[in-house]
């Protein structure tokens, strides 16, 4: 099913295509306030099934903030308000009628550091499919537990010890156990918080794969402060400095050819 | 002369060495002008020779007063007539107890035989000589203290270092004096306790049944020789810290999570003061409310619902006992609740777990250590709980573990026999130690797990 | 997209059970704070309205004839008669004016059971005080007996039965009668703030228990106060980690949880029998319960230093000063205010504590208010242990009240804690 994109706001000042064919999740003109301060300035972007979207940006311009509004979790932090409109096929995610807890069902997390339960690994990657009741015995379960584990590409390390703590795992194996997790639910979107700012260059490639291969049935958004991951594992890539959403473009056309001032500074290396 | 005065004159030759010390330091510089010259500012001088006129002082007056009674009261025994001397150990301490009586004036001279009175005066007058040798040994000792520090006193002596070393030294003095406390409960408890067992065997009193500390006042009495099987005394600690648990641990951790993780930030400001002040409430108090409020009314409920209830129910003290540790567990549950990293509460929610299940699953799996360690604490909380027992729970060593039934507990036994008047070395209140030896290891050992356990989870988080 | 659907109506058909359990769990904990919140009200609300009606006490005022053939029949006027005799008569004599309808000895001994027997001495203290007065006759205010007292306090009941009740229908008559005229009334009871204790439930009063609660606390304050902070200061400025430190660490923590009734056993092994100290002094109460607060003020003085910035030490240190001048002129000034409001939550702690000091004797029945640290005393808490202990009726509306004094201390105490802690302590 397909849902015609909504407008983009008249003042929309990004530089670049903000909209997408095939987009999932779409925000328009998001603001979010931290009680007075405005962290996120007028925010319009689209992400689209099977691509990735990077969002890179010096320190605090606000990339995180904007992630984590659109699967709502933001709602954990006191005084946070977001204005503007972000909707899931059509329909608006903050709308009062939206529940986050099926919302979270379909649009998944994976944060910077990786944050197993202190249970098993198994546990671990059933626990979303437990408490949302996905699956009806424990053979079907065993096969969600089975395939997630293996699409996040850590079945072979760990399929013989299922039972042993999730916090005992290296910090790459974490990070994939925390992706698995996530895809044990079957969401539609999953959203990566630099998800591999706390992980060493092997562990980091794995994961960069991994997406790679993720991409073909999610749509992946993707904030990292690594402009070379980035470019590895993104098809399109929206710039933020300082609360505004810059540029946004197919990623070769951006790291070839910006065609913002404040981009083409960032990219080569003037600050950030 | 008392020894307040005493100690008072210390203080002022104390003052005048500073003094002295500092004008001393001073003066080999050539005054306030010189001071670049010393080792240290000249205050530290003042310190120093202070601290060399009070410190031997002090030590040698402790030593003294010690000693002195000892002393005095066996150069009083070796005057007695030799018809006295060859008197047995027991007549010697009531002959003893005797003159000392007499000297204190706790008994009138002439109520007293003449031997006693003669010894009472030779007393009084050695004590008079010992005291005034003590102020003169007090005064040599200071002013030699003195003397020599005065001689030390360079402008290239470290003060300033010497005088830090003392206080240093004290420092460290005061922060073992935590270890003399402990060894002086093992010690003193333990020692009681042992003398008890010579009386009761140890196997006889942990797993005798029966317990009736009731001893016979003269050896030819018969039938009131007294058991001291502790087991009812540990069924009846048990049955009310249980009872107090199944309070305590569920409305305490309930609320420490509605606190922690639903209310806002005002009703928390507002409710959470007022469940502390449930902390800082005597527990005599609720021993009173115990006994009179909610014993009688547990007896009425009781009565009107056809069941028997002893007025001091094992059943009302738990409860309240329970109701006074709620803000200990919740107290303790909110600290480790919030211990618990924001980033496992925002991996469960990012994949839609709802709050409780949050909380539940993950929140409180991750939390378990630390609250059970809270909960071992609590429980060595109820075990040595003494007032609310006392005032509520009964003496009746009863071998039930009916609730509605009265019960005693260790604590209860420790006070009922330690108070009031008997003699200090029968069984009976040597029986108290061997029950406080009982809760002082049970509980340390209570502590010992869960401060482990606690520090253990804390640290994982940290 | 057919599995994604499959998924979101898994997820939806969940929903509703999952919120219902939510609820649930929402309302326990709820339930569960307004239960402690319950619990508070309760406690308090029974403390006050038993308690409050002890601050008032019921006086008789009575007509007294200072009969010379009673007082001094030889007209001799010296201070050793005048000191013995016998003042009750007078005070009975006055109430057979009043109710001269009482005529049998049962009956008269009713009658004069009415007046609390610290009527004699107060007649005793106004002639005493002015021995002119003999002959002439004078209108005095006395303490009414305690039965009295709670009869017009309504904690009687007068419809009982006359067998049940602790007063007959003649005296309950009298009262009335007395009641009726102005002659008997409550007024503010200052012999509760003023007096120590009693077995007459009329007479008793908290003073002494007050005065040996500041003795005792005053030596605990002495004492706790300077080790604390210096073993504090030790712990955390200077002593180095290792085993030693590790050890005396876990010996304050365990202390910290020792029950409090073990370390009257100690204070009885070790001061009483072994130092030959005095039983029942604030002297030794006050050392007992040094020993006591000393681990909560040893634990909150170390956070408070722990919380002062390594940057201050540092600076300190740099300008050239020795450890010991940076911990007193910088890190120690600094910790201050989290020091005295720990010091204050262990007082506050030491005040309320009862256990420990039954041990070592601070049980006795003791009238006189204690003018030292030796003298034998009893504290707050131990006299409100007393008090619920006795069987007279009015005891019960006493302690309470004692109970509402010792709340009136700590409340204070914690408000100056909590005061000291939001003026002056800091953030870093």
């Amino acid at each position: 099913m397909n849902t015609a994109n909504p407008p983009v706001p008249e003042n929309c000042s990004t530089v670049g295509v903000v909209t997408v064919e095939n987009a999932v999740l779409s925000a328009r003109g998001v603001d979010v306030y931290y009680g007075e301060k405005r962290a996120i300035k007028d925010v319009s972007v689209d992400i689209a099934r099977n691509q990735v979207l990077a969002m890179i940006g010096p320190s605090g311009c606000g990339k995180s903030t904007f992630l984590r509004c659109l699967n709502r979790m933001n709602d954990t932090i006191e005084g946070c308000r977001v204005t503007g409109s972000i909707t899931l096929e059509g329909q608006d995610i903050y709308d009062r009628s939206q529940d986050v807890v099926p919302l979270r069902a379909r649009i998944g997390m994976v944060f910077q550091k990786p944050n197993p339960f202190p249970k098993s690994i198994y546990e671990n990657v059933a626990y979303g499919p437990r408490i949302h009741g996905l699956a009806a015995d424990r053979v079907e379960l065993d096969e969600i537990v089975h395939t997630s584990l293996q699409r996040a590409g850590l079945w072979d390390e760990v399929k013989d010890r299922l039972t042993q703590p999730g916090t005992g795992l290296s910090g790459g194996q974490q990070q994939r156990l925390c992706i698995a997790r996530t895809i044990a639910v079957n969401p539609e979107i999953i959203l990566m918080d630099e998800p591999c700012s706390a992980l060493d260059p092997i562990a980091t490639a794995r994961i960069e794969d991994l997406i790679d291969e993720l991409r073909e049935q999610y749509a992946i958004a993707i904030v990292t402060h690594s402009m070379q991951q980035a470019a590895r594992v993104s098809q399109r890539t929206a710039y933020f400095h300082l609360g505004d959403l810059i540029e946004v473009g197919e990623t070769d056309r951006i790291f070839t050819n910006p065609r913002h001032k404040l981009t083409e500074d960032y990219i080569t290396g003037r600050f950030g | 002369m008392s020894h307040s005065v005493l100690l008072l004159a210390l203080v002022v030759v104390a003052v005048l060495a500073y003094w002295v010390g500092k004008s001393r330091a001073l003066s080999l510089v050539g005054g306030g002008r010189g001071i670049r010259n010393l080792h240290s500012l000249p205050s530290y001088y003042g310190f120093m020779a202070a601290l060399w006129c009070a410190i031997p002082a002090l030590i040698v007056m402790v030593l003294w007063v010690s000693a002195q009674d000892t002393v005095i009261s066996k150069l009083v025994l070796s005057r007695l007539p030799s018809s006295v001397q060859s008197l047995d150990a027991g007549q010697l301490s009531l002959l003893k107890n005797d003159i000392r009586n007499v000297v204190s004036g706790a008994i009138p001279a002439e109520s007293a035989s003449p031997e006693v009175q003669a010894a009472a005066a030779g007393y009084r007058q050695l004590r008079s000589i010992a005291d005034l040798s003590l102020v003169a040994v007090l005064l040599l000792v200071s002013g030699l203290g003195l003397f020599l520090a005065r001689a030390r006193i360079a402008p290239t002596l470290r003060a300033r270092n010497s005088v830090e070393g003392v206080v240093e030294f004290m420092l460290m003095a005061c922060s073992t004096l935590a270890i003399f406390v402990t060894v002086g409960i093992v010690l003193s408890v333990l020692y009681e306790a042992l003398r008890f067992f010579h009386a009761v065997p140890v196997h006889e009193f942990v797993f005798g049944l029966k317990w009736s500390p009731q001893i016979a006042m003269r050896a030819d009495q018969v039938g009131s020789s007294g058991a001291f099987g502790a087991v009812p005394l540990f069924l009846g600690t048990a049955v009310i810290s249980g009872i107090a648990m199944l309070v305590a641990v569920p409305i305490g951790l309930f609320s420490a999570i509605y606190l922690a993780e639903y209310a806002d930030r005002r009703f928390r400001s507002a409710v959470k003061p007022v469940l502390e002040i449930l902390a800082g409430i005597p527990t005599v108090v609720y021993g009173f409310f115990a006994a009179l409020t909610l014993g009688p009314f547990i007896r009425q409920l009781g009565e009107s619902m056809g069941l028997e209830v002893a007025s001091e129910s094992a059943l009302s003290a738990g409860l309240v006992m329970g109701i006074m540790i709620i803000p200990f567990v919740s107290s303790l549950a909110d600290d480790m609740i919030t211990a618990v990293p924001q980033s496992l509460r925002d991996g469960a929610y990012a994949l839609g777990a709802t709050r409780s299940e949050t909380i539940r699953q993950v929140v409180l799996r991750a939390a378990l250590p630390g609250i059970v360690g809270g909960v071992l604490l609590a429980i060595s909380r109820a075990i040595g709980e003494t007032m609310i027992v006392v005032m509520a729970a009964g003496l009746a060593a009863n071998m039930t573990a009916n609730p509605l039934a009265a019960l005693t507990t260790v604590t209860v036994q420790i006070v009922t026999l330690l108070t009031g008047d008997q003699e200090f070395d029968s069984p009976k209140t040597l029986a108290a130690f061997a029950l406080g030896l009982v809760l002082f290891c049970v509980t340390l050992l209570l502590n010992v797990v869960a401060l482990r356990v606690v520090r253990k989870y804390r640290e994982q988080y940290e | 997209m057919n599995k994604a659907e499959q998924t979101r109506a898994r997820v939806e058909a969940g929903l509703k059970r999952r919120y219902a359990a939510e609820r649930r769990f929402r309302a326990y904990g709820l339930g569960a704070v307004l239960l402690g919140l319950a619990f508070v009200v309760l406690l308090f609300s029974t403390l006050v309205s038993q308690g409050w009606s002890a601050f008032r006490q019921a006086y008789v005022t009575l007509d007294v004839q200072y009969d010379a053939a009673i007082i001094d029949p030889e007209g001799t006027r010296d201070t050793a008669t005048l000191s013995t005799a016998d003042y009750a008569a007078l005070v009975r004599a006055s109430l057979k004016a009043r109710f001269p309808e009482a005529q049998s000895r049962q009956e008269t001994k009713a009658l004069y059971a009415l007046v609390s027997s610290s009527a004699a001495q107060a007649v005793q203290a106004r002639i005493l005080g002015d021995p002119s007065r003999i002959g002439g006759h004078e209108r005095l205010t006395f303490l009414a007996n305690d039965r009295v007292d709670q009869l017009l306090k309504g904690r009687i009941d007068r419809n009982l039965d006359e067998d049940s009740r602790s007063l007959t229908d003649q005296q309950v008559g009298w009262i009335d009668a007395l009641a009726a005229d102005g002659a008997l009334s409550l007024h503010f009871n200052k012999g509760f703030f003023t007096q120590g204790d009693s077995r007459e439930p009329e007479q008793a009063g908290v003073w002494g228990a007050v005065v040996g609660s500041l003795f005792t606390l005053g030596v605990t304050l002495l004492l706790s106060f300077p080790i604390g902070v210096s073993a504090a200061i030790y712990l955390e400025e200077f002593a180095r980690r290792g085993k030693w430190t590790d050890l005396i660490e876990v010996n304050i923590n365990n202390l910290a949880a020792v029950p409090s009734i073990v370390f009257g056993l100690l204070g009885l092994a070790v001061f009483l029998n072994f130092f030959g100290m005095p039983r029942s002094a604030p002297l030794v109460g006050g050392i007992v319960l040094t020993l006591l607060t000393l681990p909560t003020i040893i634990i909150a003085s170390r956070a408070a230093l722990k919380a002062v910035p390594p940057s201050i030490r540092e600076a300190a240190l740099g300008m050239g000063a020795s450890r010991i001048q940076m911990v007193m002129h910088h890190v120690f000034p600094l910790a201050m205010p989290g020091i005295l409001t720990g010091t204050i939550i262990g007082m506050a702690r030491a005040l309320g504590e009862t256990a420990p000091l039954l041990m070592i004797g601070m049980v006795a029945f003791i009238v006189d208010v204690p003018k030292g640290l030796s003298d034998p005393a009893t504290v707050l808490p131990v006299q409100v242990y007393l008090w619920a202990d006795s069987a007279e009726r009015a005891f019960v509306e006493r302690t309470s009240a004692a109970i509402l004094v010792l709340l009136a201390f700590l409340i204070v105490m914690n408000a100056a804690a909590v005061y000291l802690r939001n003026r002056f302590e800091r953030r870093w």
